[in-house]
């Protein structure tokens, strides 16, 4: 058994498991917010990470600026798409909205293959150094950075909904949104500051990877990883959506390895998440921290 | 949906008129009328215009499960394309490596592919909500990764070959011919799910839709009739994917990604959720649209339009968005899709010029 491998792996499944968990935290924010599970949400991890390349190659903005400006950017992109595609569907049945999302997933794809063409695009360097050695294991830059943004960004959610108003004022409208209407908090702009901030927290998560892998439309895989990672933590809950990504990204690396030595189906990497999906649909549908209202019948 | 549509002044006065399929004469005729006219299609058009009457007929069969499932259930399937794949492929497999006559394999495909149907839609039509959105999202990957994978069913990166729908010793041969098979599928589907609807299964359909509360307490059981529901739209997924299989005799799985099953969703949303003849209305309208946007960039080549947009080079990604867009405007501005704008155009002559 080769264990230098095996534990190569597992750091990368940390790595790659915990910015599944930070997008599953931004699709869980969407979903608990206003009730819509949005199959867009690695089309805005697409975006984000387009724009962010387009700012620092065809305009030459260095990274320090060219961040802030693609978060920006994508606080009011995630406005608008509130505004414009999901505040008519209000009062709609839920698979109309669900419809919704998924037609937008298809419009962002090719929108984005129509102006930034086919071919994955290498993202600038970042960081000047290639590896740090960390307990005897070389360590790419990059995937420290990577795992220090994510855990900064998971920090951040956590301070923003215990401690700040307006995740106050998201949770009780998660919670009750009549409620919360009479107690002086407008539901529609926590609608749109959902979305808001998940396209947010989304596109750095997708500059992250996109630093990491380069920029493709294979970036959206992300937002359909998010589904196993949700499934399995519970679809309501953000901490179990966190934990659920770690999982998930940890187990597939560790499918990986198991195909890599003793299988050689190949590809086991890729579909692994959605077996666990299957069975934990399975055994457990409400996840291993949501609410378990969800009605059997 | 369609019921709530009928005009005031338009009494019914006992079940068997309000369940009839044909609410009058006219009706009936006009569809006898329009399949004779498809049976007389190919001594008219050409083979262009086959192969789309006979892509809309394939197509609209696997809408036409879809329709069940989302618009007369109200449970949604992403992963439509994957099981029209899995009719297509069980169909090559049955026909060329268990030397099944293709008349056979197709019955016989559709029936394999509810049952694989139901190994993902089982645990998750129990639930409600949008788990099987989700469930069916994982058959979509798992399924294709199955077809790239199995080199003894669907021949993995080669694609698989099927062998040509012959009956009584005769062998079919080309669009022209294949057609009145395609003809003969979709005339017997689309008649058995109107009369599915007539049923009490179809009712109940309809009431876990409405209001699976109230359902529950009249005595229908949910997870037999979302299963069921479910059972069906991989049927005639199946089905599709099968006579798919015997019209291109070579299936492979590319192209059938995630972005197809979006295409079937549009399909149905587009025709109309709920309605049976709203599905063939929408499915011809994706299957002719891609040829529509082809004649008019073929119009505007070589213009400022086609220059600035570099039309020649994108025209795929541009079908995207079209495609993308339009599930959007239908869904915010037509929920009842082309089938409702029918109904007004009819209601507009029936009561001219006292329309209400």
């Amino acid at each position: 058994m080769n264990t230098q491998l095996l534990i190569q792996l597992l750091v990368n499944g940390l790595v790659v498991g915990t910015l599944y968990g930070v997008v599953a935290m931004s699709f869980v924010l969407i979903y608990k917010a206003t009730q819509v599970v949005n199959f867009a949400q690695g089309e805005l991890l697409l975006v984000g990470a387009w724009v962010c390349w387009a700012l620092m190659i065809k305009y030459q903005v260095p990274f320090y600026l060219a961040m802030p400006i693609t978060m920006v950017f994508m606080f009011a992109f995630g406005i608008l798409v509130q505004l414009v595609f999901m505040r008519p569907m209000i009062g709609e049945p839920i698979i109309s909205v669900i419809m919704v999302t998924v037609a937008l997933s298809t419009v962002l794809q090719a929108a984005m293959k129509w102006i930034f063409g086919v071919n994955p695009q290498p993202f600038p360097q970042v960081f000047a150094s290639q590896s740090v050695s960390v307990l005897g294991l070389q360590i790419q830059t990059v995937y420290v950075m990577s795992l220090i943004v994510s855990v900064a960004m998971i920090a951040g959610m956590a301070w923003f909904f215990q401690s700040s108003k307006h995740g106050l004022a998201m949770r009780a409208t998660a919670f009750n949104q009549q409620v919360a209407q009479s107690l002086g908090i407008s539901v529609k702009s926590v609608f749109a500051m959902s979305w808001a901030i998940s396209a947010t927290v989304s596109a750095v998560a997708g500059v992250v990877v996109a630093a990491v892998n380069g920029v493709s439309s294979g970036l959206s895989i992300y937002g359909i990883k998010v589904f196993p990672a949700t499934i399995l933590g519970g679809l309501d809950s953000i901490g179990g959506a966190v934990l659920g990504g770690i999982i998930i990204g940890l187990l597939e690396n560790f499918a990986q390895f198991i195909d890599g030595e003793y299988l050689h189906w190949g590809n086991l990497y890729e579909v692994a998440p959605f077996y666990v999906l299957i069975i934990i649909l399975m055994i457990k549908p409400y996840g291993l921290f949501g609410t378990k209202d969800i009605e059997r019948i | 949906m369609a019921s709530s549509l009928i005009p005031a002044g338009d009494f019914r006065t006992s079940y068997a008129v309000d369940t009839t399929i044909f609410p009058t004469v006219t009706s009936r005729n006009f569809a006898i009328a329009g399949v004779v006219l498809c049976a007389l299609a190919p001594f008219a058009l050409n083979d262009y215009w086959m192969s789309m009457l006979i892509a809309i007929g394939i197509y609209g069969i696997a809408a036409l499960g879809l329709n069940v499932l989302l618009g007369f259930t109200g449970q949604i399937s992403i992963g439509h394309a994957a099981f029209f794949l899995f009719g297509a492929f069980t169909s090559a497999y049955l026909s060329t490596k268990m030397a099944i006559p293709a008349f056979f394999a197709i019955p016989l495909s559709g029936v394999a592919t509810a049952l694989i149907g139901l190994v993902f839609g089982l645990p998750a039509a129990r639930l409600k909500g949008l788990y099987l959105a989700i469930a069916t999202l994982a058959a979509q990957y798992i399924l294709l990764d199955f077809f790239a994978r199995a080199e003894w069913f669907s021949g993995g990166s080669v694609p698989a070959t099927a062998e040509p729908f012959s009956i009584f010793g005769y062998t079919l041969s080309g669009d022209h011919q294949y057609f009145y098979v395609v003809l003969v599928y979709v005339v017997v589907s689309f008649l058995l799910v109107t009369n599915l609807m007539r049923t009490r299964d179809g009712r109940a359909l309809i009431a876990v839709r409405d209001h699976y509360l109230s359902a529950e307490i009249m005595g229908i059981n949910l997870t037999y009739y979302r299963t069921l529901s479910f059972g069906i739209a991989a049927f005639f997924a199946g089905i599709g994917g099968a006579l798919y299989a015997h019209y291109q005799l070579v299936v492979s799985y590319e192209g059938f990604g995630i972005e197809r099953s979006v295409l079937f969703l549009a399909m149905v949303i587009i025709g109309g959720l709920g309605s049976v003849m709203g599905t063939l209305m929408g499915t011809a309208f994706v299957v002719l649209l891609p040829e529509a946007m082809e004649w008019l960039s073929a119009a505007l080549r070589g213009g400022v339009i086609d220059q600035t947009l570099g039309l020649k080079n994108n025209i795929t990604f541009v079908r995207e968005i079209a495609i993308g867009a339009i599930i959007i405007a239908f869904l915010v501005f037509e929920p009842d899709g082309l089938a409702h704008r029918w109904h007004q155009i009819k209601a507009y002559w029936k009561f001219y010029p006292f329309s209400h």
